[in-house]
Order: structure tokens, then C-alpha cells, then sequence
């Protein structure tokens, strides 16, 4: 992996793969604290305590393919890199919560990268989920409440065209503004 | 800026093509590998090339849809394309650029790209 953007795009498949109906995303860029904090919560169907303590093992997985899976251990060490780390909070039958933060100015810390794409991707193409997206830099602030473009759509899919193009458009445009004269 | 109330809008021109597209019979379906394996060998960008395509040349029969790990992680990003009466075709090692030519000529011209195929990966 080598942007931010691209362990959230992972590590929320196991939110879906968890069968969640809500997930929420934060992303919150505090240069000011040299820290950089991403968090993925969702109501998914939990793990148990022995679970959450062997999912930075890579040779735990829910997947049925192979014995391996690579997700939270990729982003663990992409955290530590930066002299920052993970936690995992979770419970069987409500839900899990993820925290990775990083060194904001390290030097190994992998840049955010595409975001508007990611999250593009991940609000169209699961259409069954609703998702909350949060991104503050410094003091401003960026929030998308997919519930609101349901409303807007009614009924219409999220995976129609003009649907994903403005998608795209609109995080595209309000991630700009974020960055703008900070 | 794009503002939330621009989805009215698309939200009509949209259901005026879905009551001209045709039942079902003629889906055809796009499906990009998004496990780790495929998301770290740049799953993203080829998805994003797919929808871009299809949306340009406006192929309304069109799905794309995201699965998990399809099982041989070296040859992510991996694609399968499924069309209405035929086997499915499985593309390996994808890019934006592959993308763009496998919408061209197979799912518009119906000739598969066998260079890209897993049959001639192996």
C-alpha cells in the first residue's frame, strides 16, 4: 500500500464483510499536534476478545481463499513506521472500531493519496451501507452523510453513471477546499 | 461547488434512461477483485478507469461491481467480465490503460483481449 487513502479502502471491506449497515470514516489532520488519526467504526457483526487479539497476526483472516490475510497488520506497521500505532476496540454483536495514528511530519509517513476515489468507490459500490464520512484539517471541516444522497436519489442507484460522476465531483471538490489557504 | 441539490436533477434525467433501457436480458456485468492483494496491486485506479469508460460512451447495460479476493493475488489486479450467454472472461495484472481498451473492444466490439486474459498468463 502506499497511500492512506488505500489502507482506508481495506480495512472498511472488513467493516462490509462484517455485514455493517453504518460506518463511519474520520480522518482528522491536526499539523498543529503533528498528529495524523484515521478511524473506521461500524455496527458489523463484532469479534470476540480472542479475535481482536490475534487480527494483527497475519495468519488470521476471514477469508476462505487463503490462510492469510494482510490488511490490519499492512496498516499497523505503516502506523508504527511513523512512531504512531493501532487499536482495535470491538464487540460481538455491536460492532468494531479501528484507530491508526501517525507522525504527521515523519518522514516515512505514507501521504493520504486519492481519497475522493476511495471513498467514491466505497459509497457506490455499496449502495447497502451508510456511510459517514469526516475529514477535518486543522480547523476546518468536511462531512458527507450518504443518508442525505438516498434522500436525494430516492431510489434511484448510487452505481448509476451520472450518480458515481457527481459523487466523485462533490468529495473531489470539498477535499480541495480543505487544504485551501491552510 | 457541486451542491447536494444537483442530485434532483440527475436523479430525473437518470430514471428517463432507466424506463429506455431494456429488461436485464442484455446486462452485462464488470467485476474488479478489492481484497488487499487487489487493492494493493492498484485495484482502485482500474475501477475507476472501468466506471470512467462506461460513463463516457454512455453503455447504460453496464455494471460495475467490487468482490473480494479471487484467489490468485499475483496476478491482481485481476477483472472478470461477464456477458449474457457466454463464459465468463477472467483479466489479470490490469491497468487505467487496459481498462480502457477491454471496454473498447470487448464490451463494446464483443472481441475479448486474449493477451490480457489468465489464459495467456499462464
Amino acid at each position: 500500500m502506499e497511500e492512506l487513502s488505500l489502507h482506508i479502502l481495506d480495512i472498511v471491506q472488513n467493516s462490509i464483510a462484517a455485514d455493517a449497515a453504518n460506518i463511519k470514516v474520520e480522518i482528522i489532520e491536526d499539523i498543529e499536534a503533528d498528529s495524523l488519526k484515521i478511524s473506521v467504526e461500524d455496527n458489523g457483526k463484532g469479534m470476540s476478545e480472542e479475535t481482536v487479539k490475534k487480527v494483527c497476526d497475519p495468519f488470521t483472516t476471514g477469508r476462505t481463499t487463503r490462510r492469510v490475510g494482510m490488511g490490519i497488520p499492512l496498516l499497523k506497521l505503516a502506523a508504527e513506521l511513523t512512531g504512531g500505532g493501532i487499536s482495535i476496540e470491538s464487540k460481538l454483536g455491536e460492532g468494531t472500531k479501528i484507530t491508526a495514528w501517525f507522525g504527521y511530519s515523519h518522514i516515512d509517513r505514507q501521504p493520504l493519496g486519492d481519497i475522493a476515489s476511495t471513498m467514491q468507490q466505497l459509497i457506490c459500490m455499496n449502495e447497502q451501507v451508510d456511510f459517514m464520512y469526516i475529514h477535518r484539517v486543522g480547523e476546518k471541516v468536511f462531512e458527507l452523510d450518504t443518508r442525505e444522497i438516498k434522500k436525494m436519489l430516492q431510489g434511484v442507484s448510487l452505481t448509476e453513471a451520472a450518480v458515481m460522476d457527481w459523487v466523485l465531483g462533490y468529495l473531489t471538490e470539498n477535499e480541495e477546499q480543505l487544504y485551501q489557504n491552510s | 461547488m457541486k451542491s447536494l441539490a444537483e442530485l434532483q436533477e440527475i436523479r430525473n434525467r437518470t430514471l428517463n434512461n432507466i424506463t429506455l433501457r431494456k429488461e436485464g436480458a442484455d446486462e452485462i456485468r464488470v467485476v474488479v477483485g478489492m481484497a488487499t492483494c487487489g487493492i494493493a496491486a492498484g485495484a482502485r485506479p482500474v475501477m475507476s478507469a472501468f466506471v470512467e469508460e462506461i460513463a463516457k460512451r454512455n453503455l447504460s447495460n453496464v455494471t460495475v461491481a467490487q468482490t473480494g479476493c479471487i484467489g490468485v493475488c499475483r496476478l491482481e489486479p485481476i477483472v472478470e467480465i461477464m456477458m449474457p450467454g457466454e463464459e465468463k472472461v477472467t483479466y489479470v495484472k490490469m491497468t487505467p490503460e487496459k481498462a480502457k481498451r477491454v471496454v473498447a473492444e470487448h464490451i463494446v466490439n464483443k472481441q475479448i483481449v486474449s493477451e490480457y486474459t489468465i489464459g495467456a498468463a499462464n
